[in-house]
C-alpha cells in the first residue's frame, strides 16, 4: 500500500505543473486582451492573397445582400 | 438617399459614384482606392460600411519630425527595428483590426502590427530606414485611422498592470480543490485501517497547500485589518482576518496534537470566494480612462518660430517644439483648428477662440492683437502669431490642478456599507464568543477554547464581506451596458447617497451644436433671402455656417462682390444691392440702443442698404429630455446649475427648471469647486455632472462626478463616471437603480446573518465538526452570490422595461 506515497507525490507533481502553467500564462499577458485573439483567429484564411475572381465574387455577394 | 459605401454615412450634398458605389465624400473614396488598389476590399466584407471619413490637416503631424518627441513615443527603438503603440479612438469593429493587421500590404516597411480591440490601441513594429512615425502616422489618418497623440503620451509611462490578484485567486483556487480532495476521506471513514495509517501525511500534505493561502493570498485581508485598526476602524477586515488566522492556527494545533483534521478546507475556500468576490468587483473599461487631466487634451508639440541665425533679417525658421520646452517669450504659430496650449499674447492674424471646453463661454470670442489668450483655446480661424507669457504649467487653466483635491484620494475617505455593518457585527461576534467561553468554562473547561475558537470561525463574515462586490459588480456592468461607465464600484453607493445633483450647462445640458435659431425683426423678402444665403455662402465663420445650413438655398447667385471683415461681419453685393450680417455695431452703427441686449445673446444681425432689419438669434439647443430629467430629479434631489457662461440664456433656462433652483453664471472653474465645498460643507452629498476641463475641479471635488460625453472615445476630464450623452435623460433612473442596488445588499445581508446564527447554533453548542463547517461555508456564500445575482438581474430588467 506504500505505493500512495508514489502516486499522492505524482498527483501533486502534476497540479503543480498545472499550476505553474496558469501563472506563466498569466505573467506573459495572455488575458490581457481576451477579445481581440477571438476576431483574429476568424481572419488567418484571408491573410493569404485572394486570387482575382474570388474578390469580385465576395464583393458581388455583399452587393447582394445590401440590396 | 443612398448611404456611403465606405463610412454608412447618409450621402447628403454631393453624391460620388464610383465603381457602381456610392461614396459621401472624396476622402471616403479615396480610402476605398487605397484599399482596394492593394487587395485590401475584404474590409468591406467582414463589416458592412466599416470605415470613417479621414480628416486630412496639412501638417498636423509636422511635430514627428521632431526626434526628441518620436524617441519619447517609441517603445523600442534600435537600428530598424521600432515598435510604437498607438491610441486609435476610431477603431470599432472586426474590420478595423483586420485592416490594421494587414498594414504590412499598403507599406512593406511595416513588419507587424497587432491590435489590442479594448483598449483600441495598435502596436506596430516597423523599420524606420524606410518609413518614419511621420509618414506612418500620416498613412493611418489616411485609411481613416488617426491615432490620438497628445502631452500625455510624452510624459512617463506607468508601471505594468498589477495582476497580483489573479495570481493569488489562482493559488487559492488550486489549493482549495486540492485540500478538498485531501480532506475528504477523513469526512465519512473515521476509523478505517489504511486511512488511520495515511491521514497523518494527508493532514501534512493539507497544511502545506495552506500555508500559501493563509501567508499570500490572504495578505491582503490582514493588512487592511491592521491599517484598519490603526485608524480606529473595525472595517469587515478585520473579522476576516481574524476568521483566517483562528481557522489557521487551531488547525494546525489540531494535526500536531493529533487531534483532528482541521479546517484548512474551510480556510482556503473562505480565502477563494472573498477574492472571487473581489476579482468580480473589478470591471474595469480599457478603452476609457479616469484619471486624465489637461496632459491628454494638449498636443505634444506645437510650431515655434526661430530667429534664422544666418541671417539677421526678419525671415524666420518653423521648428517643431515639445510643449514643455516652450519658455516665456517664445513666439508660437496655431493653425485653424489647433489647440493654444500655453497663456500667451497675441501678435499676429485673426483669432477666433472657442474657450467652450476650458471656461463654458459657448461663443468663441474675437480677439485682436495686443490681447491675453488663455491655454485651452482652440483657434478656428486662420494662422495666428503668439508669444509665450507663461510655459505649460503655470497658466491659468492648469494651475487648477495644483489644488489640493487632485492629489487626494476621494474614496478612503467614505465608509462603504459593508463596513458600516462590520462595526456592529465584529462588536457582538466578540461578545458572543467571551460570553460562549465563559459559560463553558463552568460545564466542561476542557472545551471552553473549542468553543471560543469554534465561533470565531463560523462567524467568519464570508456571506456578508461578498454581498457587496457581487451586487455591486453587477450593477457596475448594467451601467456599463447603459453606456455609463463608472470607475469602480464603490461610486454606485455613492451614487445611492446623492441628494443634490450640480450640472455644468455648456456641453453638458446642451449639445455642442448651437442650431436653435429664431429670427426677430422685420421680415425679409425673397430677394433679400438670396441675398443673404447667398453671402453667407462665402463666409466660413462658423455661425454663418449653421445659419447658411437652415436657410432656403434657392436662387444662390454669385456675388458681385464680398468682403468679411474678421470679428465684425460680411458684407455682400448683387445689383447695387447690398447686405451687411454681423455683429450689431457692424451692421447699425448708428444704432446703439440694444447694443447691451445685442451682446449678451448669440446673434447674427442683418441690414439691406443701410437699413437694419433684424436678427437671427442662436439658441443653445438642449439636449433631449433635459426638462422630464430636472422633473424626475426633483422629487429626490436639489438641482442647481453652475455656467462658466454669461447669463444671456437665463430665462431660456429657467422656463426649463423647477421653481427656486439655483442657476449661478459667469463661475470660474475655482468658483465651481468651491460651490461644491460650500454644499458638502452643509451636509450635502452632491453629484456633478460636466463635461470640460473647467468642470473638472468640481468633478474631483463633489462626492461622485461624472462626466459626460458624445464620443466616449475622446477626451474627458479626471472623474468618477462617463455617461453617453445620448444616455442623458436616464440619470435619475441611474440614481434610483443604484438606490434599489444598495437595497438588495441590506436584504443580503439579513440572509447571510440568518446562516451565521446557524452556524453559531452549532459552535456554541460545542459540536462543530470540520465537516459542518466546511459544507456551511460554502453554502452561504454560493447562495448569497445566486440571491445577489438574481436581485441584480431583476433590478437589471426593470431598467430595461422603465425606458
Amino acid at each position: 500500500m506504500s505505493i500512495i506515497y508514489m502516486l499522492l507525490a505524482i498527483s501533486v507533481v502534476v497540479a503543480l505543473g498545472f499550476f505553474a502553467a496558469f501563472v506563466m500564462s498569466v505573467k506573459s499577458g495572455q488575458y490581457d486582451d481576451t477579445y481581440t485573439p477571438s476576431v483574429r483567429m476568424l481572419f488567418d484564411d484571408e491573410l493569404v492573397k485572394e486570387s482575382k475572381t474570388s474578390i469580385t465574387t465576395s464583393k458581388e455577394e455583399s452587393i447582394k445582400t445590401k440590396e | 438617399m443612398s448611404a456611403c459605401f465606405h463610412c454608412g454615412d447618409e450621402c447628403r450634398t454631393t453624391v460620388i459614384s464610383h465603381q457602381d458605389k456610392t461614396f459621401c465624400c472624396h476622402g471616403c473614396k479615396t480610402v476605398f482606392d487605397i484599399l482596394n488598389d492593394n487587395d485590401l476590399s475584404y474590409y468591406y466584407d467582414l463589416e458592412r460600411t466599416p470605415g470613417t471619413t479621414p480628416l486630412e490637416q496639412e501638417g498636423k503631424f509636422d511635430f514627428l519630425e521632431n526626434e526628441q518627441i518620436v524617441a519619447k513615443l517609441l517603445e523600442f527603438d534600435e537600428q530598424d527595428t521600432q515598435v510604437v503603440s498607438l491610441l486609435i479612438p476610431s477603431i470599432h469593429c472586426s474590420s478595423c483590426i483586420w485592416v490594421l493587421e494587414n498594414l504590412n500590404k499598403l507599406n512593406p516597411a511595416v513588419k507587424t502590427a497587432q491590435v489590442n480591440f479594448p483598449k483600441k490601441t495598435v502596436r506596430i513594429t516597423y523599420s524606420s530606414e524606410i518609413l518614419s512615425l511621420q509618414d506612418l502616422v500620416i498613412l493611418l489618418s489616411r485609411i481613416g485611422y488617426e491615432p490620438y497623440i497628445s502631452l500625455d503620451d510624452a510624459s512617463e509611462k506607468k508601471s505594468n498592470i498589477d495582476r497580483s490578484l489573479i495570481y493569488k485567486l489562482g493559488l487559492a483556487g488550486f489549493a482549495f480543490g486540492n485540500i478538498m480532495f485531501l480532506s475528504f476521506p477523513e469526512y465519512f471513514e473515521v476509523n478505517e485501517f489504511w486511512l488511520e495509517k495515511f491521514k497523518h501525511v494527508f493532514r501534512w500534505l493539507m497544511f502545506c497547500f495552506a500555508l500559501p493561502v493563509a501567508f499570500y493570498s490572504g495578505r491582503d485581508y490582514f493588512i487592511s485589518a491592521y491599517k484598519g485598526l490603526r485608524s480606529n476602524i473595525l472595517n469587515i477586515d478585520v473579522p476576516i482576518a481574524i476568521g483566517i488566522s483562528v481557522l489557521f492556527i487551531r488547525s494546525t494545533v489540531e494535526i500536531i496534537m493529533d487531534w483532528g483534521s482541521g479546517f484548512f478546507d474551510s480556510m482556503a475556500g473562505l480565502v477563494f470566494f472573498l477574492l472571487l468576490g473581489k476579482f468580480f468587483q473589478q470591471k474595469t473599461y480599457a478603452f476609457l480612462s479616469f484619471e486624465r487631466d489637461y496632459k491628454s487634451y494638449f498636443p505634444i508639440a506645437v510650431t515655434r518660430l526661430v530667429k534664422n541665425e544666418t541671417n539677421d533679417s526678419s525671415i524666420k525658421k518653423e521648428e517643431q517644439t515639445q510643449v514643455y520646452e516652450l519658455k516665456k517669450g517664445d513666439r508660437i504659430l496655431i493653425r485653424n483648428s489647433e489647440l493654444l496650449p500655453v497663456d500667451a499674447i497675441l501678435i499676429k492674424g485673426n483669432a477666433l477662440i472657442d474657450y467652450s471646453f476650458v471656461t463654458g463661454e459657448a461663443e468663441p470670442v474675437n480677439k485682436v492683437s495686443g490681447d491675453q489668450l488663455f491655454a485651452g483655446g482652440r483657434q478656428q480661424a486662420g494662422v495666428i502669431e503668439v508669444e509665450v507669457l507663461k510655459p505649460v504649467e503655470q497658466s491659468y487653466l492648469t494651475q487648477l490642478w495644483s489644488n489640493v483635491i487632485f492629489s487626494k484620494n476621494k474614496q478612503s475617505a467614505f465608509e462603504n456599507i459593508t463596513d458600516s455593518i462590520s462595526r456592529r457585527f465584529t462588536v457582538s461576534l466578540l461578545v458572543i464568543a467571551i460570553l460562549a467561553t465563559i459559560v463553558w468554562m463552568f460545564i466542561d473547561i476542557s472545551i471552553a477554547l473549542n468553543v471560543f475558537t469554534a465561533v470565531l470561525i463560523v462567524a467568519c463574515p464570508c456571506a456578508i464581506a461578498l454581498a457587496a462586490p457581487f451586487t455591486l459588480g453587477n450593477l457596475l456592468r448594467i451601467f456599463g451596458r447603459h453606456k455609463l461607465y463608472l470607475k469602480n464600484s464603490s461610486v454606485i453607493e455613492q451614487l445611492a447617497h446623492i441628494d443634490t445633483v450640480v450640472f455644468d450647462k455648456t456641453g453638458t445640458l446642451t449639445t455642442s451644436v448651437k442650431n436653435t435659431i429664431t429670427y426677430e425683426g422685420v421680415a425679409l423678402n425673397d430677394e433679400e433671402k438670396a441675398l443673404l444665403t447667398s453671402t453667407l455662402r462665402a463666409s466660413n465663420h462658423p455661425l454663418s455656417r449653421s445659419l447658411y445650413a437652415i436657410l432656403d438655398k434657392n436662387n444662390i447667385q454669385t456675388l458681385d462682390n464680398f468682403k468679411e471683415e474678421v470679428g465684425q461681419g460680411i458684407t455682400g453685393v448683387i445689383n447695387n444691392r447690398k447686405i451687411k450680417v454681423g455683429s450689431f455695431g457692424f451692421v447699425d452703427a448708428s444704432h446703439k440702443k440694444t447694443q447691451e441686449d445685442a451682446h449678451q445673446r448669440t446673434a447674427v444681425h442683418i441690414s439691406t442698404d443701410n437699413i437694419y432689419k433684424g436678427c437671427y438669434v442662436f439658441y443653445n439647443e438642449y439636449r433631449e429630455g433635459v426638462k422630464e430629467v430636472f422633473d424626475t430629479l426633483k422629487k429626490t434631489t436639489g438641482i442647481v446649475i453652475l455656467s462658466g457662461d454669461n447669463d444671456g440664456e437665463k430665462e431660456h433656462l429657467s422656463t426649463l427648471l423647477p421653481k427656486n433652483t439655483t442657476i449661478l453664471f459667469n463661475q470660474k472653474p475655482e468658483d465651481k469647486l468651491d460651490y461644491i465645498k460650500t454644499l458638502q460643507d452643509n451636509g450635502k452629498n452632491v453629484l456633478m455632472i460636466g463635461d470640460g476641463l473647467n468642470d473638472a475641479g468640481a468633478l474631483a471635488q463633489s462626492n461622485v462626478g461624472i462626466s459626460i460625453s458624445e464620443n466616449v472615445n475622446v477626451f474627458s476630464p479626471a472623474c468618477d463616471g462617463i455617461l453617453d450623452a445620448s444616455k442623458f435623460k436616464e440619470i435619475t433612473q441611474f440614481l434610483n437603480l443604484s438606490r434599489k442596488g444598495i437595497k438588495v445588499i441590506k436584504y443580503a445581508f439579513i440572509f447571510s446573518l440568518f446562516y451565521n446564527l446557524i452556524g453559531l447554533g452549532f459552535a456554541i453548542t460545542g459540536n462543530l465538526a470540520p465537516v459542518v463547517a466546511a459544507i456551511l461555508m460554502p453554502l452561504s456564500s454560493i447562495s448569497i452570490v445566486v440571491f445577489t445575482t438574481i436581485g441584480t438581474h431583476i433590478l437589471g430588467r426593470r431598467f430595461n422595461e422603465s425606458k
